[in-house]
């Protein structure tokens, strides 16, 4: 089966619609979305109603710290992100709000864990940004895959039987297979506010029959978002690092 | 997790094993068939039961990642992989016949054979740096040849893809691979720079036109480290007759720099397949290592130990291209030729590692007899590169990268053809001739070369024939009705 799996989408309209028209025209079969759906973006509710549609009809979704946010006023965030939560707050529906409130933070599939930040503690929302960090992630859990977000930016971690680690930057559109001699740790990058410098939306695809990962680079209207974050009043840094991809 | 027993007679996945015929210490290789296989067929098992070596496992894993997304005739080609969690292994192509190791007995070899032997593997080298791969063990054991004559380069465990994850990355502390072919960075964990592998031939050169390998056989990380401020004998010490422009070649693969070897291994297959181009430098007459001034200043200054950014495999065989330039002395305008010159310049100057070979196509007769002297008894193989080197000297470019080529032919177009794809040229730059009888007759040189080149081609058109054009499609000047 091909799984599209998108994280880190923050109510970017743009970016999810391109990459949802992109991952179905390549056949995907099952969508995983790994969290993060509201905050920073302008489409907060396109945004929402859009993951419980798809959710309605089959695809499976665990919560972020975004999605967190809204419901409690104690997640910690820097002064952009918490004006984008408090505007959201007021925008989306009560069972919008529940919708998000009621998703798992972890979710196991076969041999795979879908989680947002990391497997290890999923609920302090740690960053992976070194194999030390994918490490703990990896020794958490049994699982051959790990899909996760957060870090906005896209990488592929291994560990060995003996306990070996590998780090690696995807090429976008160049298949991996994720061997089964060892466990991997697939940060799938962002949708809706990747911050490697591409402003292209990163979202991975994965067959679970070849075991084959590709992460994918979707380019979308960047200044369509960038003018809505500006019209609705949200901080003026939001709508200018989509441009840069930072 | 059942482990399937290997053995004559043993069926996996379709496959029924015949006999051993290598037992190696990192794998085994067996012999095996499948009804809908015709060619022969190996399949190779990773060592892995206990006791064994962790980076027998790891190799594999790497074998089995970039076996199968490698193709071309340089290497065997992959049929199936099995995974670990039954029983690993990989099936590729049988290549028939020995490896170079069969060869050693008969060190050295003849220069012309061993330059032989160097440009096919620097050939198949370029080929598989194309596809992201850095081989990372080049050796005698490692090359075998086709009938048809191309190396195949064998055995990918220790091979790096820069598109793959690195999982030899953090594997092991000491570099992995065998001593005497392992190139300096290499011995600082730089694992992604393709002219590691053009030091590792340039080892295999060596050894190969002296009998002795450049830096001994020690296997310790002290003996080994030396290559990183020691450089070898030059060959010429060893053997009075060694020609300079094989000197030159091999001395320069073995730079300690690697910024000082050839920049592609399709640079250094182009000096191989035309020795008598080579450009000679100060290596090319050495007798002596370097002073030991020199060498401490390496030691202790320490400049490949610093850090460097990560290398693009991909990028930095773009930004060396082998260009072609086609020029027409005879029938080309003088126009022309200085369009073609401006356009050529202008490329250049975007890629300063490029080097340039320019062609002329010296037409023979289809039924004639061609001699070598024309009328007046001039040599006219001669004058056409006298006139080449000239067309080419406002380009000002170092003798290193630029080179002058006569082909003889009958048809222009298939020649340069040739030309470009035995020499792995990236860009073909090339003339339209203006309106003239023999284009109108026999079809344009350019449009076919365009047609059917696999390369980049560049056609260019001197200004005022374009303009020519412009005038042709105007409409014509209406009449007044009267």
């Amino acid at each position: 089966m091909l799984l599209a799996l998108f994280a880190d989408i923050h109510a970017n309209r743009q970016a999810f619609s391109a990459c949802l028209d992109f991952a179905r025209a390549r056949g995907a079969e099952r969508i995983i979305c790994l969290g993060d759906y509201v905050g920073y973006g302008a489409d907060p509710e396109w945004a929402v109603e859009t993951v419980m549609d798809l959710v309605a009809k089959g695809a499976l979704a665990v919560r972020g710290n975004h999605d967190t946010a809204i419901g409690t006023s104690t997640e910690t965030m820097n002064a952009e992100a918490q004006a984008a939560i408090e505007w959201t707050r007021g925008r989306l529906s009560a069972p919008e709000r529940r919708f998000l409130a009621e998703l798992p933070l972890i979710l196991q599939e076969d041999d795979r864990v879908y989680v947002h930040s990391e497997a290890s503690t999923p609920a302090r929302w740690r960053y992976v940004l070194s194999t030390a960090d994918a490490g703990r992630s990896l020794l958490a859990t049994d699982a051959h895959v790990t899909f996760c977000g957060h870090i906005h930016k896209p990488a592929l971690y291994s560990i060995s039987v003996t306990g070996k680690m590998t780090s690696f930057v995807p090429t976008s559109g160049v298949s991996v297979q994720l061997l089964q001699g060892r466990r991997w740790l697939a940060v799938v990058g962002s949708v809706g506010q990747p911050r490697d410098g591409d402003p292209a939306a990163s979202f991975a695809m994965f067959d679970t029959s070849s075991r084959e990962i590709t992460y994918c680079r979707v380019p979308y209207d960047v200044d369509a978002a960038a003018r809505r974050i500006l019209e609705n009043g949200l901080p003026l840094w939001l709508a200018e690092r989509l441009s840069i991809g930072r | 997790m059942a482990k399937l027993s290997v053995q004559p007679g043993a069926v996996i996945d379709g496959f029924t094993v015949g006999e051993c015929v290598h037992r190696g210490g990192m794998a085994t290789l067996w012999s095996v068939t499948r009804p809908d296989l015709t060619s022969a067929l190996l399949m190779k098992i990773p060592r892995v039961s206990e006791g064994e070596d962790p980076a027998a496992i790891v190799s594999f894993e790497m074998e089995q990642m970039i076996m199968p997304r490698l193709s071309g005739p340089h290497v065997p080609a992959c049929r199936a992989t099995g995974d670990f969690a039954r029983q690993a292994y990989v099936v590729m192509e049988a290549i028939p016949g020995k490896t170079l190791v069969s060869r050693l007995d008969d060190l050295p070899l003849p220069y012309e054979e061993a330059r032989s032997i160097g440009w096919k593997v620097a050939c198949a080298l370029a080929d598989l740096h194309r596809q992201n791969v850095i081989h990372h063990d080049i050796k005698p054991s490692s090359v075998m040849f086709r009938p048809s004559g191309e190396a195949v380069l064998i055995d990918f465990g220790l091979s790096h893809h820069n598109q793959l994850p690195d999982l030899l990355q953090e594997e092991f502390h000491l570099p992995f691979g065998t001593a005497p072919y392992t190139s300096p960075e290499r011995l600082l964990g730089v694992r992604d720079d393709p002219r590691s592998d053009l030091f590792s031939l340039g080892v295999l050169l060596y050894f190969f036109t002296t009998g002795v390998r450049p830096f001994g056989e020690s296997e310790t990380m002290r003996g080994m480290r030396r290559r990183l401020w020691r450089d070898p004998y030059p060959p010429r010490k060893l053997r009075a007759d060694y020609p300079p422009w094989l000197q030159e070649v091999v001395l320069r693969c073995l730079e300690i720099e690697p910024a000082w070897r050839y920049p592609t291994a399709s640079q250094l297959a182009f000096d191989l397949a035309h020795p008598d181009q080579v450009r000679l430098t100060a290596r090319a007459e050495r007798l002596e290592r370097d002073p030991l001034f020199t060498v401490w200043r390496r030691r202790f200054n320490g400049n490949l130990v610093r850090p460097r950014g990560k290398s693009a495999v991909a990028a930095q065989l773009a930004s060396s291209p082998i260009v072609a330039v086609a020029v027409d002395i005879t029938e080309g305008s003088a126009e022309l030729n200085e369009a073609l010159r401006r356009t050529t310049e202008r490329i250049l100057a975007t890629v300063p590692s490029a080097r340039l070979a320019c062609l002329n196509v010296l037409k023979l007769g289809r039924v004639t007899i061609d001699r070598t002297l024309d009328d007046e008894g001039n040599n006219k193989h001669v004058d056409r590169l006298v006139t080449l080197k000239h067309w080419a000297s406002p380009l000002k470019l170092d003798d290193s990268r630029l080179t002058v080529h006569v082909l003889e032919a009958v048809d222009p177009a298939s020649a340069i053809l040739e030309f470009t794809r035995a020499n792995h040229v990236d860009h073909i730059i090339i003339g339209a001739r203006q309106h003239s009888l023999a284009r109108t007759l026999l079809g344009s040189t350019s449009a076919k070369v365009a047609a059917e080149a696999s390369s980049t081609v560049t056609v260019v058109r001197p200004p005022r024939l374009a303009a020519r054009q412009e005038e042709q499609l105007k409409p014509a000047p209406a009449t007044k009705a009267g």
